[in-house]
């Protein structure tokens, strides 16, 4: 038997993979299957999921509806394109400001001594590791009609005698786009990191030594050669922002619904599970393909595993 | 020479970028120590004794701890206590054990070949490449759906009826904790050179042996890299263990969240201190064992 | 000991799958017989199965076809820690978390033997590899000659029946290799183990073997002693492979003895010379002289084979002069050796210069086309 084995290599990987085939089947492509199955049905007076093949949940998200007032037996009402349309919008704003933030700190990093470069990356590691809830309470206390960016601004105008009326910051879609920013900001510093440390001096000597000067050694050298880890950080961050609710949920209140927020009520408050798993479903399709364009453009970089 | 080495406008716009990172965390200390019980207004530390002046009028706290009053608070808060024990038990677990598995994932996909390896490898990129709500519905979907089943297969009554609770958010989080294990251990295991398993073997070691000789103290360093951001991930995970968390099974991060829907209190900030407090020792504990091994 | 040879490979096929997914044969029907206390060595171009050939014999691989046979026994799927034979790896593979005491412990561990033997051996293992009081430093701590060395007294220390060596030179560098190369060879005959010796670098294996392998796409070209392989190749690719030499072609008209005569038209001359390998008339054949055993001369010369020709460049080395020669239309080169101390420019042969070459019928090899 261990002889058997011993010379069976394919047996042996199979073996050693097992447990996490079992993990990935049984935790994440059956309830995948299960979320598509449910999508399919339709909700029970009491919240149940009542299985059957009803396309209703995918109609309602398109728009259409058979609950209309006035009496229409079909209209038309774009809440949910509009819920979507809006995340989508949301990731593709925060992807971008977070790439204009991370990437000068990114490079300051990695252009910095050695020796300092572990303390620069400390200091980024340690925001990403406070927690995700405490970060978005964090923003809530300096952009609250009472909080602290208020009251710095309420001193400047005093001091420089101008009426001042503290600024509605909270639960507005600023908030959540500022929220957003901060929180994903830490896993595109990293992986830019990464891909601009790889660079070896030499070529920005060979660069220069060419004729370059410092805009173009950034466009034609530094930019492409750092790409992977701008495709990885975009990975990371738009992902999770399509599918996160807490920070519109505590900076937006109820004013700024992203699909995650849709989501999470279908499950919690509004108990509709069908409909929860056809947006649900709908956002995995609609990263799916917003990924797969990218990637295929610009490649998938290992800098995906260093955040 | 490097054109934007000493680039005052990097430099500028990095020290922007860190000020926007930390300004947030600085407020968020600061307004622990906050005398107003509203914590809507930063009215001052708390003293011991003595009074306050009071700005706007709200209720101003007196306390035996001093300053750290709120910490005293949290200290005494049983629930918080309780979302603490259940926070580090689920990262704890998790972490051991999608350690083990996605070692031997990582172990597998680098060194063997068979049938499965491409759909394995495959498989375990998903987690990354779709929200985590998506997995998160799809947990529930599936626990609320097996647990239904059971229980009336069963004729489970009361507390014996399966429900959601510590075990599904482990089992959940061991779910999402192991294709980052794998990708990691098997990053580091790309430079692994087979002539070291061969040397031992070669040397009368057999395979069980040569794995616990030579194979696992050399890759130890990536396991405990991707032990470390197992036990992060879930320290931190808020999505899964939302959706997949029961009756006693709240963790810190629901704890807080719950709170911020209800009521802010000078206690979710004394919290906040406690935790980043933990996460910059911890970092620099790691920092320091880094820094070590390499010398 | 039960058998004549150490190590025997008895028609040994070894295939693997490319990465397209076809089959190749890395080592295709190889046959040897290595002699006990013997320093064999496989010699032979990267690909050509030498290293394939010597983790069979190991045990990291199992041969496809045929068996690999350890005094006698045939081997079939042992695997590698059943094996009484040792590896010296070409990184070293030392164990970088474990000292140089542990590393050179490592295999006496596995054989269970006790702590005070253990403490013997290694000591007495470090001494003879000269690394006495190195004990306790890490690999990393040493230099790449250093580590060399606790790789061999890692994998001598079990006293295995075979020494395996895989390039385990060539990372070092030009005058440390040649002193290693002396120290192994000194090292083979005071233990008496059978050393197999895989290496790329010609002047190594003529330096050290007892007997050499020429392989070349998992075959073997040919086997013999060092001077065997360099005076009597059996055939084009071994001349070609160690050494240099000029290449003719021609064909046979004649043999008589070793002896055969050869057309060569491209200089429409008849050569006369030694046929090594299994030539008969009518044969095609590559005609095969080594640069440093032409003489030039500044008249013709009388005996066999004299022909004129023009100095094209010459270079001056050092301990020898290369002269390139057109040789009636044909690149012909002579190692010529720098026996005087001179200055003279008139000593060394100018581009131009008119010579005659000399061509001896027992330097001209008649080689079958391999």
């Amino acid at each position: 038997m261990l002889k058997r084995l011993r010379e069976n290599k394919s047996a042996q990987g199979t073996l050693l993979i097992s447990p996490t085939l079992i993990v990935m089947i049984g935790l994440l492509i059956i309830p995948l299957i299960l979320t598509l199955i449910v999508s399919f049905g339709q909700r029970s007076p009491d919240g149940n999921v009542i299985y059957s093949f009803s396309l209703d949940n995918y109609i309602r998200l398109a728009g259409f509806s058979t609950d209309c007032t006035g009496g229409a037996s079909f209209c038309f009402n774009p809440l949910y394109a509009q819920i979507l349309w809006r995340s989508l919008a949301l990731a593709f704003n925060t992807t971008v400001l977070v790439i204009a933030l991370a990437y000068p700190l990114a490079y300051f990093i990695a252009r910095a001594h050695p020796k300092r470069r572990t303390t620069f990356l400390f200091l980024v590691l340690i925001p990403l590791w406070t927690n995700f809830v405490i970060r978005v309470y964090a923003w809530m206390m300096l952009l609250r009609k009472e909080g602290v960016i208020n009251i710095i601004l309420g001193w400047i105008m005093g001091l420089l005698r101008i009426p001042f009326t503290p600024l509605e910051m909270l639960y507005t879609p600023g908030a959540v786009l500022v929220g957003m920013v901060y929180e994903f900001l830490p896993f595109m510093i990293l992986p830019i990191y990464t891909s601009l440390e790889k660079i070896d001096n030499s070529l920005y000597e060979a660069a220069a030594d060419l004729g370059a000067n410092s805009i173009r050694t950034l466009l034609r050298v530094t930019l492409p050669l750092s790409m992977p880890g701008v495709v990885a950080g975009t990975i990371l961050v738009f992902i999770p922002v399509m599918g996160t609710f807490i920070v519109s949920d505590i900076l937006g209140g109820r004013q700024v619904i992203l699909v995650g927020n849709l989501i999470q009520r279908q499950f919690l408050d509004a108990r509709d599970p069908t409909f929860g798993s056809a947006a649900s479903l709908i956002l995995m399709v609609l990263t799916l393909i917003v990924t797969y364009f990218y990637t295929r453009k610009f490649g998938f970089g290992e800098e995906i595993v260093v955040a | 020479m490097n054109p934007f080495r000493r680039s005052p406008f990097v430099l500028f716009a990095a020290m922007l970028v860190y000020v926007f990172l930390y300004l947030p965390i600085f407020v968020l200390v600061l307004y622990s120590f906050n005398a107003s019980r509203t914590n809507v207004v930063f009215t001052g530390f708390i003293s011991q004794t003595g009074s306050q002046v009071v700005m706007d009028g709200s209720n101003v706290v007196q306390s035996p701890c001093g300053a750290f009053h709120w910490y005293c608070e949290l200290s005494k808060n049983k629930d918080v206590t309780n979302a603490a024990k259940n926070t580090l038990t689920i990262a704890v677990v998790a972490t051991i054990i999608s350690t083990i598995v996605g070692t031997m994932a990582a172990l597998a996909l680098q060194r063997y070949n068979f049938k499965l390896r491409p759909f394995s490898q495959l498989s375990l990129y998903i987690p990354i490449v779709i929200p985590e709500i998506v997995m998160g519905i799809g947990i529930l979907t599936l626990f609320s759906q097996l647990f239904g089943w059971i229980n009336n297969a069963l004729n489970l009554e009361g507390a014996s009826r399966l429900t959601l609770g510590l075990g599904t958010v482990i089992v959940s989080h061991i779910a999402f904790m192991i294709p980052f294990v794998t990708l990691v251990v098997q990053a580091r295991l790309q430079g692994f050179d087979k002539a070291y398993e061969e040397a031992a073997m070669d040397l009368g070691a057999n395979e069980w042996t040569t794995f616990q000789r030579v194979t696992f103290p050399m890759i130890l360093p990536g396991v405990l890299s991707g032990a470390l951001l197992a036990f992060t991930l879930s320290l931190d995970d808020f999505v899964i263990t939302f959706f997949t968390n029961g009756p006693g099974s709240t963790t810190l991060p629901i704890y807080v969240y719950g709170l911020l829907r209800r009521i802010i209190t000078p206690q979710v900030n004394a919290l906040s201190t406690v935790w980043i407090a933990l996460v910059f020792f911890t970092v620099l504990l790691l920092q320091w064992i880094q820094n070590r091994e390499q010398k | 000991m039960a058998s004549e040879f150490a190590v025997e490979l008895r028609d040994v096929v070894k295939k693997f799958i490319t990465p397209e997914g076809s089959e190749m044969a890395a080592v295709d029907h190889v046959t040897m017989q290595i002699r006990n206390g013997e320093f064999f060595s496989m010699l032979g171009s990267s690909g050509c199965g030498k290293t394939t050939s010597l983790r069979m014999i190991a045990g990291f691989e199992w041969p496809t076809e045929g068996d690999v046979y350890i005094e006698g026994k045939p081997m079939g799927h042992l695997p590698p820690f059943q094996r009484n034979v040792n590896t010296v790896f070409q990184s070293y593979a030392l164990f970088q978390h474990m000292t140089v005491f542990q590393n050179v412990a490592f295999g006496l561990e596995m054989e269970g033997a006790s702590k005070d033997e253990i403490a013997r051996r290694v000591g007495r293992s470090l001494e003879m590899v000269q690394l006495t009081g190195m004990d306790r430093r890490r690999p990393r701590q040493l230099s790449g000659g250093q580590q060399q060395r606790v790789a061999l007294a890692r994998a001598l220390v079990k006293t295995p029946d075979v020494l395996l060596l895989d390039e385990p030179l060539g990372a070092l560098d030009l005058k440390l290799r040649k002193e290693m190369q002396l120290e192994l060879k000194a090292l083979q005959q005071q233990l008496g183990i059978t050393f197999i010796y895989v290496t790329h670098d010609q002047e190594e294996a003529l330096t050290m073997s007892d007997r050499i392998a020429v392989m070349s796409k998992g075959k073997i070209m040919q086997m013999g002693t060092s001077v065997e392989v360099y005076e009597r190749p059996a055939n084009r690719f071994v001349a070609e492979f160690i050494g240099e030499s000029n290449f003719l072609e021609g064909k046979v008209k004649s043999v008589k003895g070793d002896q055969a005569v050869v057309d060569v038209p491209a200089w429409g001359e008849e050569l006369i010379g030694i046929a090594t390998g299994k030539v008969k008339a009518g044969d095609d054949v590559s005609v095969s002289i080594r640069p440093e055993k032409v003489r030039l001369t500044d008249k013709q010369g009388i005996k066999e084979n004299s022909l004129e020709a023009v100095v094209t460049t010459s270079t001056y080395i050092g301990s020898d002069t290369h002269v390139y020669l057109d040789v009636r239309g044909q690149r012909f080169k002579v190692w010529e050796q720098n026996r005087i101390s001179t200055l003279d420019p008139r000593a060394y042969y100018a581009n131009g210069q008119k010579v005659w070459v000399t061509l001896l019928s027992e330097n001209t090899l008649i080689l079958p086309k391999a």
